[in-house]
């Protein structure tokens, strides 16, 4: 049959369509998103060139103790005269890395299950919904506390134990997403074509899923950072001789009538890098959710 | 020579479920003990109002539904229990035009990107991008539109990527789902002719599911008329529009508004009481006798078999031999003026 000799009709010819990148447009115009990729830029680089930058270890005692911001010690010492600069600086890191990495494992196995209950719907998505129905009756907070609280402190633990905490926000929203998405023509089409359900879900639910996803995932990086400094400041963060956000401001809570930069610092951090996040997520989301606007 | 699909008394029930145990607390009978057959070659119309079930049917032939009862043959198998790997030919040989070309193409792919893909998974062998450039142009569209997204395109020109889409494989059979019914009047008009073209081209067989039946009747050979799950009438394009010989036939052509105002205005029509009553508790006996104009009182009780009434035509009504002459006349002068 494909051996006919073919003689098609005059072709249509293809309209000229510009096509503006979304993401340049919408950070061009969105002041506030630009604000928070600056900030972040600034924190990333902080954290990574930690090493270079710290004027101090940010381990080191010294007898200069609970000294206010100077000349020497840019934003002070906290109570074992350890110089609050280097050990935000450092902080950063731990800070940043767990919020990242807490909210990757949170995306990918909440996504996976949420995606799973969606698509095959069933008993798989009785099981996996009725576990999520049981976390969610818990707060976010509680869960991790708990966690850590049984399996023990340290990094590794922390980011586990927020993630799982994290986890139940994104399963709910992708299997709605998938949920709505099933009833798509297209989706109709790729099975009529003989595709595989994982092609299916990969090729054709997932990227049409991912806007809210990734909304999702930066409000959750924010909450993330906040977690590990709630979790650090109740002591059940990573180790005490690490610093991180949560925990240079739990030290400096006691000191904080008598020195009010071990407060201010650190919570400053935490509120530039959240705020940053969210700007940017914002803004992703305007570049991500209306993809039949632009003609 | 053997029908190249068989649908052989199929019935399509959907439960409904309640509560914690998801109890069973009905059913909604979708299609009821339908049979039809395609020959090679030929396109096949199944018209009826919304909610007759003729999308179910479609779906169940795609094997996106399963059927309750009944078995589907194509090309002397039986397709309706197969699974995954066993369905793949299946999937090469019968192909699908969705309704709305807005949601039947993924947003994200552009149309080059929706055509390989189902090149590539079956594992097409020969160059993917000229095969991909020979459909497109096989459908009227320039090569230059494999770079473009659906929301880049009119309308129509995705109706073409759809159609663009179902030929890939080569399939023998393709179901079009309302596949006009969602465009303007001028594009209807070329994606018919494009679809006439492309059965004749290549042999295809199409089982077309309309509910405007001018569209229907001019594309298509034979057709089946469905109200409520069931078929009501059966035979060739000219059979039922000629003589429909079911009440219900004859008020749906009557419908059918005629060109000529003047003849429109001189028209008497048969008018429908109601709505089209639930599948969930359809009438006992013959489905349509709630709404029937010459129902009587064996209507309600007993379903009328299938009769032939000579050539394919075919009809289940009790009271057919009386409706003959009555409507007859008054339709043909409709369509003649």
């Amino acid at each position: 049959m494909s051996d006919v000799t073919l003689d098609p009709a005059p072709p249509v010819d293809a309209p000229q369509v510009k096509r503006k990148n979304r993401f340049k447009s919408v950070f061009a115009r969105d002041r506030k998103a630009q604000f928070g990729l600056v900030i972040l830029a600034i924190f990333i680089l902080g954290a990574l060139l930690a090493p270079f930058l710290a004027p101090y270890d940010p381990n080191e005692m010294t007898l200069n103790m609970m000294s206010s911001p100077s000349g020497d010690n840019l934003l002070g010492t906290d109570d074992l005269g350890r110089d609050l600069f280097s050990r935000i600086l450092w902080g950063t890191q731990i800070s940043l890395f767990v919020g990242v990495a807490t909210v990757t494992l949170a995306l990918v196995f909440g996504v996976l299950l949420g995606v799973l209950a969606g698509y095959y719907g069933g008993w798989i998505d009785m099981v996996i919904m009725r576990y999520i129905d049981l976390q969610w009756a818990f707060p976010n907070f509680i869960i991790a506390v708990y966690l850590v609280a049984v399996f023990g402190t340290g990094l590794l633990n922390v980011i586990v134990a927020i993630a799982l905490a994290f986890l139940d926000d994104f399963a709910r929203i992708a299997r709605s997403m998938v949920l709505t998405l099933k009833e798509e023509q297209y989706i109709d089409a790729a099975r009529v074509q003989g595709f595989s359900d994982l092609r299916i879900m990969l090729r054709h639910i997932l990227p049409n899923a991912m806007a809210p996803i990734i909304v999702q995932a930066t409000v959750s990086v924010s909450y993330a950072i906040l977690g590990e400094a709630s979790l650090s400041f109740l002591g059940l963060g990573v180790r005490a001789d690490t610093p991180t956000w949560g925990l240079i401001l739990s030290d400096g809570r006691s000191f904080i009538s008598r020195a009010w930069w071990l407060g201010v610092f650190p919570g400053l951090a935490i509120m530039l890098v959240v705020l940053s996040i969210n700007f940017i997520g914002d803004a992703l989301r305007d570049a991500l959710d209306v993809r039949e606007t632009d003609i | 020579m053997t029908a190249l699909l068989r649908i052989d008394d199929v019935s399509v029930h959907f439960p409904i479920r309640k509560g914690l145990l998801q109890k069973q607390v009905g059913e909604v009978r979708a299609v009821e003990g339908v049979t039809l057959s395609l020959q090679r070659g030929e396109a096949f119309g199944l018209v009826g109002e919304s909610g007759c079930g003729k999308t179910t049917l479609a779906r169940t032939v795609l094997r996106l539904v399963d059927p309750t009862l009944g078995a589907i043959w194509f090309d002397g198998t039986n397709i309706s229990d197969l699974r995954g790997k066993a369905l793949a030919p299946y999937r090469k040989q019968v192909a699908a035009i969705f309704q709305d070309p807005f949601s039947s193409l993924n947003p994200r792919m552009t149309s080059g990107q929706i055509l390989s893909e189902v090149l590539h998974v079956h594992a097409f062998d020969g160059s993917i991008p000229d095969r991909v450039s020979e459909l497109l142009s096989l459908c009227g569209l320039a090569p230059r539109f494999a770079d473009l997204y659906p929301h880049e395109m009119s309308g129509g020109q995705r109706q073409r990527v759809g159609i663009a889409r179902a030929l890939a494989l080569d399939p023998e059979l393709i179901v079009c789902d309302e596949a006009v019914s969602a465009l303007d009047v001028s594009i209807q008009a070329q994606i018919i002719n494009l679809l006439e073209e492309l059965r004749v081209k290549f042999g295809l067989t199409y089982l077309f599911i309309g509910h405007d039946l001018s569209v229907v009747r001019h594309l298509c050979d034979r057709l089946a008329v469905m109200y409520l799950g069931r078929i009501m009438e059966t035979g060739t394009s000219d059979e039922i529009f000629s003589s429909p010989r079911h009440p219900y036939t004859q008020a749906l052509i009557d419908a059918v508004p005629a060109p000529d105002p003047d003849g429109e205005d001189a028209r008497e029509h048969v008018n429908l009481a109601g709505e089209i009553p639930s599948p969930l508790d359809p009438p006992s006996g013959c489905v349509f006798h709630t709404r029937c104009p010459i129902a009587f009182s064996k209507c309600a009780t007993d379903v009328p078999p299938l009769q032939r009434l000579g050539g394919h035509h075919a009809a289940s009504c009790f009271a057919i031999d009386q409706n003959k002459k009555t409507t007859d006349p008054k339709i043909r002068n409709a369509k003649s003026q």
